[in-house]
């Protein structure tokens, strides 16, 4: 019983570290002798065990059961997870494949060229909403709004821990905007971001943010929206880190006079290193999965009708799903390469920074 | 002199006119002008003052991030001329609950409504019931195999679920379920059956399993009880906390999901929520414009169900979330 468990345990540890299991309750079941010890009167030093024999432990032999068990979840698991996982890496090297007939010519490395702008298109020409919208937009958006975020929402976390009063209703305000629709508050902020909207008014500008708005401007309103709707995930998480910290240290830091901020930096975030990677690694996958705030606000892949300068890489991939499904196929190939290549990035630099 | 400091930092002050050890800090107290008591007076309003600094801080912050929800609703409230009005002001001068009674009579909120519970229930029932047999089997049989099919399970939460949309949307077709023709029942299932399977929540009910101990297992077998009794009658009540965050986080992901039931059905009164709300313009035909009151109070409809859900259940929610990580 105990072997097996630790060696799933260790295989666990990347996602398990900050929920960890809780010690296993001990065995009074002896698997040789297939019987139930009990200690009945265990202060007595002559006090016989009290036993109960030939109980079937049915459940800890291999069992056939198991498999029925397990037969539908199996069966889910291949059907829409494991086929469309390989079946997606075949249509990225098909050629010509057509959705409907499931037809091809072949296999080829086109589509990874066409999307990147290098090899023209089966009708010619150059596809360019991905090389030129859809990698730098999603580059940028992941970059601006990864750190900030984070850096926000710890600040936020910390200074709520130290609060006496409210503290429970405030971690449930700043809560509030993960219990939301995505589309819906899009939609907000890009009424809130109107030429005639509340931001103009307060600041005194005249600009143009989401309908005809040029893409450098269009960024702002998008990473304020994923800046705004990331933290409360950040929050909670962080919170449930800082409660661990013992006080110890902190009065420690007091005697010797440290300051706030030194306190802070010194203190504080190296010991919260694990749920900082932990949220860093997440939300650095959920920024190059951006999509359904672009539609809340933008209301379409871009700024101006027809336009696709607002494309993410997961835009792109669902808009060219039914039409170009070997170049939709070839950019989520591609956004799962970048994928695990940053995630094991990150994780090869937290072995030297995270203190665990 | 290092002494006072020392002393002043672990904030414990010593009345020195008093007990008389030390004349020299004595004299340095004295020779500042500071009485003790003046000093702890001061020590007072700092922590007061920093106090109000924090919390005026914190309550600015949490004001920020609640303005949308508050634009939301003043939006839905004002009228078409205070929209387009240059200067906005921060609450409506005439309430417009005219806005509602429009969008409720065009904007079928409750076909769209309908749609998504049908889907949210079946979807979240299907979920609950392989999630609590795999995760039972994964915490508690034995087999052949057990380790790698479950290696196997938590590498599939690293791929990104637009790898599986592509090759799922072609499945779903070659089942006849999208498509020209394409019936309620079929529009639905498309909604629902590729949403039976999730592999972080089998993940966490297998954690929560593993720690019911052994021995309720033993005697159950004692009491003559099968794994299957035992695994409705014993494990669900107990794991029941764990199921009732994971019903809510389906039914908030059912709510909230956006990309599928557009890629799957046809007709639009097939869609959810989402969809309708973002596919209902409310524009002007005339001047190409968005009524925004009435969009915005569309979308408070939308909002409000989930803001009710939030307050009825928000330990379950919080604590979700909190170990899951992963929203829908």
């Amino acid at each position: 019983m105990q072997e097996p468990m630790l060696r799933e345990q260790k295989s666990l540890t990347a996602v398990n570290d900050f929920f960890e299991e809780r010690p296993q309750f001990e065995e009074s079941f002896n698997q040789e002798s297939n019987t139930i010890i009990r200690l009945v009167a265990p202060i007595k030093e002559n006090a016989k065990p009290y036993k109960v024999t030939g109980i079937q432990d049915t459940a800890s032999n291999n069992n056939w059961k198991a498999w029925l068990y397990l037969g539908p979840v199996l069966i889910l698991l291949v059907v829409f997870l494991l086929y469309p996982l390989i079946n997606t890496i075949c249509i990225s090297f098909m050629d010509n494949y057509s959705q409907i007939t499931g037809h091809s010519d072949g296999f080829t490395l086109n589509n990874f060229g066409v999307i990147f702008g290098i090899t023209e298109t089966a009708c010619g020409g150059i596809e360019q909403n991905f090389s030129q919208y859809a990698i730098p937009n999603t580059f940028i958006i992941v970059v601006l709004t990864v750190p900030i975020s984070t850096l926000i929402a710890l600040l936020i976390s910390v200074a709520l821990n130290s609060l006496k009063w409210f503290k429970k209703f405030l971690q449930t305000v700043f809560f509030l905007p993960y219990v939301t629709n995505a589309i819906a508050i899009g939609m907000v902020f890009s009424v809130m971001f109107d030429n005639h909207g509340i931001i103009n008014t307060i600041f005194h500008t005249d600009t143009t943010w989401i309908v005809g708005a040029d893409r450098a401007t269009a960024m702002v309103p998008l990473c304020i929206y994923i800046v705004w709707s990331s933290i409360p995930f950040k929050i909670l998480v962080f919170l449930s880190g800082l409660q661990g910290i013992d006080a110890q240290y902190y009065n420690a830091a007091k005697i010797d006079g440290a300051s706030k901020a030194k306190t802070l930096w010194k203190i504080t975030v190296p010991l919260m290193s694990p749920q900082i990677l932990y949220i860093v690694v997440t939300s650095f996958i959920g920024a190059f999965k951006e999509y359904s705030s672009i539609v809340g606000l933008f209301n379409g892949p871009g700024t101006i009708n027809g336009s696709h300068n607002m494309y993410t890489i997961v835009y792109y991939i669902y808009d060219n799903l039914a039409t170009h499904t070997s170049y939709a196929a070839a950019a989520a190939v591609f956004l799962f390469a970048v994928i695990l290549v940053f995630t094991a990035l990150q994780l090869f630099v937290s072995k030297k920074r995270v203190y665990y | 002199m290092s002494e006072t400091t020392n002393s002043l930092t672990m904030k414990t002050y010593i009345d020195f006119s008093e007990v008389k050890i030390n004349n020299n800090i004595t004299l340095s107290l004295a020779d500042s002008g500071q009485t003790v008591e003046a000093m702890r007076k001061r020590e007072k309003v700092t922590s007061i003052v920093s106090t109000i600094i924090l919390y005026a801080v914190v309550l600015f912050l949490a004001l920020l991030m609640i303005f949308p929800f508050y634009w939301m609703i003043i939006t839905s409230l004002k009228s078409k001329v205070e929209i387009d009005y240059i200067e906005q002001t921060l609450y409506p001068s005439v309430i417009m609950w005219s806005n509602y009674v429009y969008v409720f009579q065009t904007f079928d909120f409750l076909q769209y409504m309908g749609n998504t519970i049908i889907v949210a229930i079946f979807s979240t029932i299907g979920t609950l019931i392989t999630t609590i047999i795999a995760a039972f089997a994964f915490a508690r049989l034995q087999f052949k195999g057990r380790e790698a099919i479950f290696l196997i399970f938590l590498m599939t939460m690293m791929i990104p679920g637009e790898m599986m949309v592509i090759s799922n949307y072609i499945t779903v077709a070659s089942f006849g379920w999208i498509g020209n023709g394409q019936t309620r029942v079929e529009a639905y299932a498309a909604m629902i059956v590729p949403f039976w399977i999730s592999v972080f929540y089998i993940y966490l009910l297998r954690q929560n399993f593993k720690q019911i101990p052994n021995e309720l297992y033993l005697a159950a077998k004692v009491d003559g009880k099968s794994d299957w009794s035992f695994l409705w009658k014993v494990m669900v009540p107990l794991a029941m906390p764990t199921l009732i965050s994971i019903t809510i986080l389906k039914f908030m992901g059912t709510w909230n999901s956006y990309v599928w039931p557009n890629l799957v059905t046809n007709d639009v009164d097939f869609r959810l929520i989402s969809n309708g709300l973002r596919g209902s313009a409310f524009t002007d035909a005339d001047t190409g414009q968005t009524s925004y009151g009435y969009q915005m109070a569309a979308t408070v409809l939308v909002t409000v169900p989930l803001f009710l859900l939030f307050i009825f259940f928000r330990k379950y929610i919080m604590r979700g979330v909190g170990r899951a990580g992963i929203k829908g």
